[in-house]
């Protein structure tokens, strides 16, 4: 525990839900939106989404491709690292296992690509397991272009930026290497519940 | 799973919480405040990046929040501004109950996107809605400390008068050869106001300029709202989007 700042008493326990905040997290009611650019408008004629990388042959989906695939809706708790967490949000998307099905490849780590050039790396291992989606529906409505749409990857067991918006693939990967937030100061695994916000947290 | 750290890497200087003093208070507005902090062992940092506070209450409770650094580099003690968020939890407590000597928990910099520093040059293109104007002040803040020329144009999107942090300096710094600030006021200008009154637009940000060819290094900071619309019409002005960097400033109580 940290030394007692005089006269804070703070009120941001989070209730009945204090054991879903993870530490340094608070409750927030609305959706805020963080991203480092201009959102970015792909037609959704011209949407793929692609697995490439070290697999054995690349695979891609259109957009109505993606739709056809079996869907998951997942209602999970997320938190962003910029301290607010949304407790019980509900998602329609493909589970990532449901992509690698017919992947077969050594790589141990993965990059996710996006509209507007971010990244983000994570272990393959917490984007399988059904922990990871990507999803285009967001509380039964398509994802907004702010929050990701038409497609974002969703990884809730992570810090918030690790659920890439707009994302087109996933490069799979024999070493780990940082994405864009990665590459700026931030953690590279990004656990809430073990607070890995920063390097060297 | 390998994810112990590298071992340089624990011993970051910008992840250990350090315990701040609070030299100076200064109000802004009707509902924002300057903090002035001394740091111990800072080691410095760049215009537009961030610091995180941590408040622990009697019982252990902890909270925490990331503030844009206001003030430029070369101050070597560190500012933020605080909109006092009114049902928030943090931010009416740095507002009405921090006095000077107060200890609080402080680490950072962090963010390394969002920055800028007079080697990256210029044109700047700065829009800043509300108090998304704290991490640009940062800037021109540092502009002026370094005596820099870069040609620097700023533009300003609050509700009110009563809304506009800085005001004082924002005049002077009108009045700087090369710096170009523009206000518009979205729902009550002041009296006898004859410049904008209206939201962003397309005809504002080409009045503010610089144009596309100038190719300048254009920082959006502000609520969502006033982000997504300035930086999608400055794509729309033919600003590539990788020019375009962005950084909300939503309401963090």
């Amino acid at each position: 525990m940290g030394p007692i700042t005089r006269g804070f008493h703070g009120r941001g326990r989070g209730g009945g839900d204090a054991g879903r905040l993870p530490p340094g997290q608070y409750l927030e009611k609305g959706f805020p939106v963080l991203s480092a650019g201009p959102t970015p408008h792909t037609p959704l004629d011209e949407w793929t989404f692609e697995i490439r990388g070290a697999v054995d042959r690349a695979i891609s989906w259109t957009w109505e491709e993606l739709l056809e695939l079996p869907a998951q809706t997942p209602t999970v708790d997320i938190h962003c690292v910029t301290k607010w967490s949304k407790l019980d949000t509900r998602w329609k998307g493909v589970s990532v296992d449901t992509l690698l099905g017919s992947v077969s490849t050594t790589a141990r780590y993965v990059l996710a690509t996006c509209d507007g050039g971010y990244t983000t790396n994570l272990p393959l291992a917490d984007v399988t397991g059904d922990r990871a989606w990507i999803v285009y529906e967001y509380d039964g409505r398509p994802l907004d272009p702010e929050h990701g749409g038409p497609a974002r990857l969703l990884v809730p067991h992570l810090y918030f930026w690790k659920s890439a918006k707009w994302v087109r693939g996933l490069t799979l990967r024999e070493q780990d290497a940082p994405g864009f937030w990665e590459g700026y100061g931030y953690h590279s695994y990004g656990d809430p519940w073990k607070e890995q916000r920063y390097q060297g947290d | 799973m390998e994810r112990t750290a590298i071992p340089g890497r624990l011993t970051r200087r910008e992840a250990v919480w350090r315990l701040a003093t609070v030299s100076a208070l200064q109000v802004e507005s009707r509902h924002a405040k300057t903090i002035v902090f001394d740091v111990p062992d800072w080691s410095g940092h760049i215009a537009g990046q961030h610091v995180d506070l941590r408040l622990t209450a009697e019982d252990g409770y902890q909270a925490q929040r990331s503030y844009s650094i206001a003030s430029p580099p070369e101050e070597r003690e560190v500012a933020i501004t605080v909109d006092r968020i009114p049902d928030g939890e943090v931010s009416p407590f740095l507002n009405d109950d921090l006095i000077v000597g107060d200890q609080l928990e402080l680490r950072g910099p962090f963010g390394g996107y969002f920055n800028w520093s007079i080697q990256d040059g210029g044109p700047l293109l700065l829009a800043a809605g509300g108090s998304g104007l704290v991490p640009l002040m940062a800037m021109l803040r540092h502009r002026q400390a370094t005596a820099s020329s870069v040609e620097a144009h700023l533009l300003l999107s609050t509700r009110s008068p009563d809304d506009v942090l800085y005001r004082a300096e924002l005049s002077e710094l009108g009045a700087v050869e090369g710096i170009t600030i523009t206000q518009t006021f979205t729902r009550r200008p002041p009296a006898g106001w004859v410049g904008p009154a209206r939201r962003v637009d397309r005809e504002m940000l080409t009045v503010v300029g610089p144009a596309p060819s100038a190719a300048p290094k254009i920082y959006v900071c502000g609520p969502t709202a006033f982000v997504e619309r300035a930086a999608e019409l400055l794509v729309e002005l033919g600003h590539p989007p990788a020019a375009i960097r962005t950084e909300r400033f939503g309401p963090t109580g």
